[in-house]
């Protein structure tokens, strides 16, 4: 089990509020996107792309780099910003999202970007994708790891039991899902529009290795993937409980914010909350 | 006889009783066999139709290569999608009606517009399938597919095509839909028949001032053949052209044969809403207009009964063809 030592938690926690920063920069820039998501995704991938991926930003074709697929294509400004910090590509570059001839595309495309690992954005069918990549990599004994978030709207779809099914009788220990529990899809509650629970023993019924966490808490993040990688009879899921909208105090939870973006004036106010931390600091910017 | 000498075809092609018959899927599981053991990168993923598809062959000589997939046609194609991405060349088998009928999106998304290469190969294409009905008939397959940028989309005319194609798809960088039917048509092609992605053959040739192109593909290419050589019994003279490869079309040939005979017949086995026939006529209306007349489905769904039964009953036999030439003839400007 590892612990994070302080000043990494600190760090992360930096860089997860720069990379909430970008997201409302590239949204209020593109008029256009998805809010919650993203912000509630934020410390996931934070940790990933800054302490647990085994990957390399210069060679985003590195062969022995560890696989991360995103399923729900339209959280991508999260990964786009994780990305640009990562150094992936120059920050400046967020500001063309979802504009025209842009790499960064309304929804993610494999051969747009590097790094991007596959094209995305119909929900349902990227657990199957990592898990035929997953298939592959076990075929030829690579060592990687291939990651697979989701969202839990798309927990809703055939597609994603069908993949689990799958995975589950093959085994893959190479595959680490990762849902994004935040209880919110377009329509209303996910309990409300078609309920998941208990999501925890659909999984296990499939044969999954199942841990839960809080997706704000870096510590549990990367216990659950240290944890996840020593399995080696099962397929793991994590089931991330995240706030939807999260770091922006009069968005969290509220489940308009799924497809829309901040407008002008809403962007100033969540950026100034950002960067003051919620009012405990001055931002350099005032 | 007008047949294209070139093109090595067997000596009694015009002998329907005396030709070796076998279905097209069955050239596909032998090609898939043999493009197996050439590319250690070939994989084979089955959605529960193992035989039927014809996978068993390569299953059993390679099973560790061989994944089962269930009833689960999105699966089938998405898994492949990650397999391809990886580096692998993933041929999916199920029947039409299902991949690409039931997991188009997925093939568009995941495969195509992904670019990864993913070969999908529809088994039981068709109303020749049989006595198991319209729910197992896929005679949309072709409009489904041929849309889609980055597709490559093949329907060979026998088993022995149908073997050259499966082996020359692993060659085709991108996704490639391979055309198959269920039941046993004649095996009019040879081992020495030319076959290349993209270009199609002229079959036969009646030579001189030709009256009528008689564009087909699939198994309904012998049918053209036998009805060409009836027509030339009444002093009509036919050019036939197997158009294997609907996209990407060989525009050269077809524009070429337009010109020359002034009138032609498409022949499919498949709706004539957006098939090969409609694509035909695509190139046709902007490089060279001739009138055309579609064999083909005519905008309804299959039924059950013997596929012979089926194809007249359907509008594809051979006679339907010959009427399809005489109406195109009388609509031909002088």
């Amino acid at each position: 089990m590892s612990h994070l030592h302080e000043d990494k938690i600190k760090f992360l926690e930096e860089k997860a509020n720069a990379v909430r920063q970008s997201i409302i920069e590239m949204l209020v820039e593109a008029g256009s996107g998805h809010t919650a998501g993203p912000l509630g995704m934020a410390d996931v991938f934070t940790a990933f792309y800054f302490h647990i991926l085994n990957h390399n930003p210069k060679k985003p074709y590195w062969e022995e780099r560890d696989r991360l697929i995103l399923s729900n294509g339209h959280i991508c400004p999260v990964r786009y910003a994780a990305m640009a910090h990562a150094g992936y590509f120059p920050l400046e570059e967020l500001k063309t999202l979802r504009k025209l001839g842009t790499r960064l595309q309304g929804h993610p495309h494999r051969t747009a970007l590097p790094g991007v690992e596959t094209t995305s954005g119909p929900l349902g069918s990227g657990l199957s994708q990592a898990s035929g990549y997953a298939y592959g990599a076990k075929m030829d004994n690579r060592k990687f790891k291939v990651y697979c978030f989701m969202s839990d709207g798309e927990q809703q779809a055939g597609n994603t039991w069908e993949a689990a099914m799958f995975s589950g009788k093959y085994k893959l220990n190479n595959l680490i899902g990762l849902i994004d529990r935040n209880n919110i899809q377009i329509d209303g509650m996910t309990e409300d529009i078609m309920p998941l629970e208990p999501l925890r023993a659909k999984y296990e019924a499939f044969n999954w290795h199942v841990l839960e966490i809080d997706g704000h808490n870096f510590e549990e993040i990367v216990n659950a993937v240290e944890e996840a990688k020593a399995i080696y009879e099962k397929p793991t899921v994590i089931i991330s409980h995240n706030i939807p909208g999260k770091g922006i105090k009069e968005i969290e939870f509220d489940y308009k914010w799924h497809g829309i973006p901040p407008n002008k004036e809403q962007a100033a106010k969540f950026l100034a909350e950002l960067r003051t931390l919620g009012g405990k600091i001055k931002s350099e910017h005032e | 006889m007008p047949i294209n000498p070139k093109v090595k075809l067997v000596e009694n092609v015009l002998e329907k009783a005396k030709i070796e018959q076998a279905p097209t899927r069955k050239g596909y599981g032998e090609g898939l066999l043999a493009a197996g053991e050439a590319n250690e990168k070939v994989v084979a993923l089955c959605a529960d139709l193992t035989e039927s598809t014809q996978m068993h062959l390569f299953a059993k000589k390679f099973p560790q290569r061989f994944i089962e997939m269930g009833v689960a046609e999105q699966n089938l194609a998405t898994v492949a999608a990650g397999l391809a991405n990886y580096g692998k060349i993933p041929f999916i088998s199920s029947y039409a009606m299902f991949s690409p009928g039931r997991n188009w999106e997925q093939i568009r998304t995941t495969i195509c517009y992904n670019e990864v290469s993913v070969k999908i190969a529809g088994s039981h294409a068709g109303v020749s399938v049989g006595p198991d009905g319209a729910t197992h008939q896929a005679i949309e397959d072709i409009a489904l597919m041929r849309p889609i940028p980055n597709m490559t989309v093949i329907n060979p005319c026998d088993a022995h095509e149908a073997k050259k194609a499966t082996m020359a798809a692993v060659g085709v960088n991108g996704p490639v839909y391979l055309r198959f039917a269920r039941e046993k048509t004649p095996v009019f092609t040879t081992s020495e028949t030319p076959f290349e992605v993209g270009k199609a053959e002229i079959f036969w040739d009646a030579g001189g001032k030709l009256d009528v192109a008689v564009i087909a593909c699939g198994p309904l290419v012998h049918n053209a053949i036998l009805a060409a050589a009836d027509l030339e019994k009444e002093g009509i003279k036919i050019r036939v052209i197997n158009n294997h490869t609907i996209k990407p079309m060989d525009e050269k040939t077809i524009i070429e044969a337009a010109r020359d005979a002034g009138a032609v017949v498409t022949v499919e086995e498949h709706q004539v809403q957006g098939g090969m026939g409609s694509a035909v006529a695509e190139v046709l209306a902007k490089n060279y207009p001739v009138p055309i007349e579609f064999v083909g489905v005519q905008n309804r769904f299959g039924e059950s009964g013997t596929p012979n039964e089926l194809i007249e009953h359907f509008g594809m036999g051979v006679s339907h063809i010959k009427e399809a030439v005489k109406k195109v003839l009388k609509r031909k400007t002088k």
